[in-house]
């Protein structure tokens, strides 16, 4: 039985933000027996709700308040105001995502140390590595069901990935299969196996995907310790006279503003609103916003070095069908500079439907050259192309001049490609185009990087508190009651989908705040 | 339709045949070919008949009907009824259109005979305000058309029936 608690209890942990952080933090606790309060900004979307149609589903569960965007990445011309693509509901973009779920490599949470002094990045060793974070990536992958871990088998390949697989093997791949996903192969945990529907990015309406909305939150509100609260968007994090935080201010769906004391404040809103949330939060006391002594607060935003190939073939293939990543290559993913760039990407089969591809293809392109491509939609393939992108401290999300309902300054997010990032994606490029080509591709399609899914970075663990926002537990290096517990807290990004990592470090933080608070640290 | 309009159209189709084989009639246009008509209300039928023309040639799918360029671009007669601005804005854009047609080739936009001549056009207007709100408004109108979607091969929705776990997720045969 979900619980309810008083505006004025200041005894419950407040987390804002239901996603693959904030809502597995929030679960974990309450299993654990501290009262908690969710604070999701957007509204509750059940299972039945979704719907298999991409601007349909668009409309109910993106993030489409307005942000702002500069820089010279292309995202910032063709869809000046969505730099992101994620979700504004109860889940998060645990509702979007595709489900991959591969552990960070080891090299990768020393970068600075293996990648050497690379000009313009702002590269910096993790304050934790694998071997501390393994037993959190072994229960992550337990409590999502990743196939090929626990003994759970791995999907059956789809068309997509059937041309993915011949072409990876026909030049030269080794490491390809159906991955490492949080999608039921087979019952479990209470949820379905896949049933090849498709639109994973609309939400699984068969519930097979892991999301915090269906495999996690209502086993918190079980246990009669937790309430997520939806239509509540936080503005604003207070503090008392000794600078610990003490609440939130948030608006409810009618725009009427509630203070929700607090005993300690977990921020999960993703690396654009995680770290706007902070800035907007700035008092007399902290002036360039909370956990910020630092200056570091919305520096060093990652969105993955990205991109797509499709492919066209003189048959159908039909790649909408089945898993929407049905597939990864791996061969890519670890450190050879002599490649020309340092870190390393994965390789992901992809399909869009025909209204995304339409948008997404070649944004603003138009004639027969765009048309063709359309007109071959049946028999094409695809792949996303995910890799480590460089940290760069002028890559950041700042207060516009634009102000949304509430008052509160939007955010801006600004974003250049590293010199490393744009080196990598033409490799990735050159190799799935080869790919495709090996299987007989007629014609191969680089595909522009899609507004942001993967948000990092903002808020980064460091050792030094002089170099990032918060420490090893993912607490604020200044308040030791306020937390962060999204993807923002990442140091580097890894060539890995983020989400089974930032499920990881969620575990581990509720272990961490369950025995701060037994021992009356916090 | 009585005796007489037959005629009237008749008469309109043999002298006013164009690229696009319509007919402008009393507040509509017509395409005899395609068995419809559409009625417009604010804007000018030949301005619709010219979006109509414009939205196929920047979005060309020879598979795709006149029909479906029309559903998508009703909204701007709809529109236009009640916002001055957005019709003056397409009736104006329209006249540009021409004024570089008769230019270049003494005819109508709508009557420039080859898809290139008319792509050349639009490429002279590409960065205006007017071919940037229909090219953008046309990508989600036109594409996201259930009725559209078979025409290439998309199945669309599929939950409903089960997914493909038992209907080709991996029917491929000729890898």
């Amino acid at each position: 039985m979900s619980a309810k608690f008083e505006l004025n209890d200041d005894s419950v942990v407040v987390i804002v933000g239901s996603g693959a952080g904030g809502g597995t933090l929030g679960t974990e606790l309450a299993l654990k027996g501290i009262k908690t309060v969710i604070l999701e900004a957007g509204a509750r979307h059940e299972i039945e709700d979704f719907v298999n149609d991409e601007w349909d589903s668009f409309a109910q569960l993106a993030w489409t308040d307005m942000r702002t965007t500069s820089g010279s990445w292309r995202v910032a011309r063709d869809f000046a105001n969505l730099p992101a693509w994620i979700v504004k509901a109860v889940g998060g973009s645990t509702t979007h995502w595709a489900g991959a779920s591969l552990r960070f490599q080891e090299h990768e949470f020393r970068t600075r140390s293996v990648y050497g002094d690379i000009k313009g990045a702002s590269l910096l060793d993790w304050p934790i590595t694998l071997k501390e974070l393994e037993p959190y990536y072994e229960k992550a992958e337990f409590r999502m069901g990743v196939t090929r871990t626990n003994g759970i088998a791995g999907l059956p390949g789809n068309n997509n990935y059937k041309v993915f697989e011949k072409g990876a093997k026909a030049i030269g791949y080794q490491d390809v299969s159906t991955g490492r996903m949080a999608i039921n192969s087979a019952e479990r945990d209470g949820r379905s196996a896949c049933q090849q529907a498709g639109f994973c990015f609309q939400g699984c309406k068969f519930g097979a995907k892991w999301s915090t909305l269906y495999a996690e939150i209502p086993k918190g509100e079980a246990t009669g310790n937790l309430e997520v609260r939806p239509n509540a968007h936080v503005l604003r994090i207070e503090h008392d006279a000794s600078g610990k935080v003490s609440g939130v201010v948030y608006a409810d769906k009618d725009g009427n503003q509630h203070r929700q004391k607090a005993r300690i404040v977990a921020v999960a809103g993703n690396s654009i609103e995680s770290p706007r949330l902070l800035l907007n939060s700035a008092s007399s006391k902290y002036t360039d916003g909370l956990a910020n002594s630092s200056g570091q607060v919305g520096r060093n935003y990652m969105r993955h070095m990205t991109g797509s190939v499709y492919a066209v073939f003189d048959r159908p293939v039909r790649m909408w069908r089945g898993t929407t990543m049905a597939g990864i290559v791996r061969d890519e993913a670890d450190h050879r500079p002599d490649r020309g760039f340092v870190g390393g990407y994965e390789l992901e089969t992809l399909s869009l439907g025909l209204p995304f591809m339409a948008a997404f293809l070649d944004p603003g392109s138009w004639g027969r050259e765009f048309t063709t491509a359309l007109d071959s939609y049946e028999n094409m393939a695809g792949l996303w192309i995910v890799g480590e992108d460089m940290p760069q401290e002028s890559n950041r999300i700042t207060l516009s001049s634009e102000k949304d309902r509430f008052g509160m300054p939007v955010a801006n997010v600004h974003f250049d490609d590293h010199p490393n990032d744009i080196a990598m994606r033409n490799h990735a490029y050159r190799q799935g185009s080869a790919m495709y080509e090996a299987v007989g591709a007629t014609r191969t399609f680089p595909t522009t990087p899609y507004p942001s899914t993967h948000n990092l970075g903002t808020n980064r663990m460091s050792e030094n508190p002089r170099d990032g926002v918060v420490n090893k537990w993912g607490q604020s290096h200044d308040i030791p009651n306020l937390f962060i517990s999204d993807g923002s807290q990442f140091t580097t990004g890894g060539a890995e989908n983020p989400t089974l990592t930032i499920v990881a470090l969620a575990i581990r933080q509720a272990e961490y705040i369950a025995g701060q608070m037994s021992q009356k640290a916090i | 339709m009585k005796d007489n309009d037959v005629s009237l159209s008749r008469r309109s189709l043999l002298k006013g045949a164009t690229a696009a084989a319509f007919m402008i009639s009393a507040g509509a246009i017509i395409n005899p070919m395609e068995a419809w008509g559409l009625e417009v209300k604010a804007l000018k039928p030949e301005t619709m008949q010219t979006l109509i023309q414009m939205a196929r040639d920047i979005y060309p799918h020879d598979s795709v009907a006149d029909r479906f360029y029309a559903i998508a671009l009703k909204e701007y007669d709809t529109k236009s009824a009640s916002d001055a601005a957005l019709k003056s804005q397409v009736e104006d854009g329209v006249a540009k259109l021409d004024e570089l047609a008769t230019a270049k080739h003494g005819t109508r936009y709508v009557d420039v005979g080859w898809e290139s001549q008319r792509v050349a056009i639009l490429r002279e207007i590409e960065k205006d305000p007017f071919f940037q709100k229909v090219r953008g408004g046309l990508v989600v109108s036109l594409y996201n058309q259930k009725e559209v979607w078979p025409l290439f091969g998309y199945e669309g929705e599929s939950a409903i029936h089960g997914g493909y776990v038992n209907r080709g997720f991996d029917d491929i045969d000729w890898l």
